[in-house]
């Protein structure tokens, strides 16, 4: 089974790099751009028998750090 | 007092908290490999030094956080035993769960290395009670990511619990409430981004930081 895991930052926390590649469009002539926030994405080839459970602890365990991130769980195939 | 450095792969600064332990205590701290699973018998203190551990892969000490010898850290913590994390230490103690927040890119984006001006913030706790309240000193810092994060509801505990043992005097990366290091509940685990380590002789330029030592030292024999 293959598994997308996108962790991006909370609402609220700060995002310097987001800012610089907001500021970094808008110089490149991009306009409208409201805001740009970062994250990750992994890609992750786990047997089928994976429970959602082990799935969700490997997110909080080590993938995201839910002090300043969430994460979200995509089942591509 | 005896004491432990934790060396992680990408430890930077393990030898500098080692010269500083021995020029205080007068004994070579034991060395101990993240890989390994036991901490010397009756360590006074354990050290987590600053560096780049794993590469700053993931999350700046995301990985150190879960080596096998950080489950001893944790474990002795608990029982009370002294735990001093600077820099990539302090980020290795938040991601391990012995302290709260998270340690996030400094807002200006640059990595910062200069002298600092820090505030005591707590001047009665196990790591700095050689210093005065309120006491300016001047300790380096050489980090990327040392803006530190809590939701508003632990800032507000922290303050409170007297838990903040130093602010920075003077705009440096864009910390939450301009928090430079911080105390656990108990107060025996501190977490700084500062190095004390670095400002233990006159050679150093300075010598603010070798009281956290002599403190300690003092306080657990």
């Amino acid at each position: 089974m293959k598994l997308r895991i996108v962790v991006t930052l909370k609402n609220g926390v700060l995002d310097p790099q987001g800012k610089a590649i907001e500021h970094a469009l808008a110089g490149l002539g991009f306009h409208g751009v409201d805001q740009v926030r970062t994250g990750k994405i992994f890609e992750i080839d786990v047997a089928d028998d994976t429970s959602d459970g082990q799935i969700d602890e490997m997110c909080r365990k080590l993938l995201a750090n839910t002090v300043i991130e969430n994460y979200r769980v995509e089942r591509v195939s | 007092m005896k004491t432990a450095v934790i060396v992680f792969p990408g430890s930077n600064c393990d030898r500098d908290l080692a010269v500083a332990l021995e020029a205080v205590t007068g004994t070579a701290p034991a060395m101990v490999w993240h890989g390994d699973s036991d901490l010397p018998d009756r360590v006074g203190l354990i050290a987590l030094p600053g560096g780049f551990s794993y590469g700053d892969y993931l999350r700046c000490g995301a990985i150190s956080a879960r080596s096998p010898v950080m489950r001893a850290v944790v474990d002795a913590a608990g029982r009370g035993v002294p735990v001093l994390g600077v820099c990539n230490g302090f980020q290795v103690l938040t991601e391990a769960g012995l302290l709260p927040g998270a340690l996030m890119r400094n807002a200006g984006l640059d990595f910062v290395c200069r002298d600092v001006a820090l505030t005591v913030a707590n001047s009665q706790s196990l790591f700095t009670a050689q210093y005065r309240a309120d006491e300016t000193i001047r300790v380096p810092v050489a980090h990327h990511d040392g803006n530190y994060f809590a939701d508003a509801d632990t800032l507000d505990r922290l303050e409170g619990e007297g838990r903040v043992a130093f602010r920075y005097a003077e705009p440096v990366n864009g910390s939450a409430r301009s928090i430079a290091g911080i105390l656990n509940d108990a107060g025996n685990v501190l977490g700084m981004m500062p190095h004390p380590e670095r400002k233990i002789e006159g050679a150093h330029g300075g010598n603010d930081g070798r009281r956290l030592f002599e403190g300690l030292l003092e306080a657990v024999g």
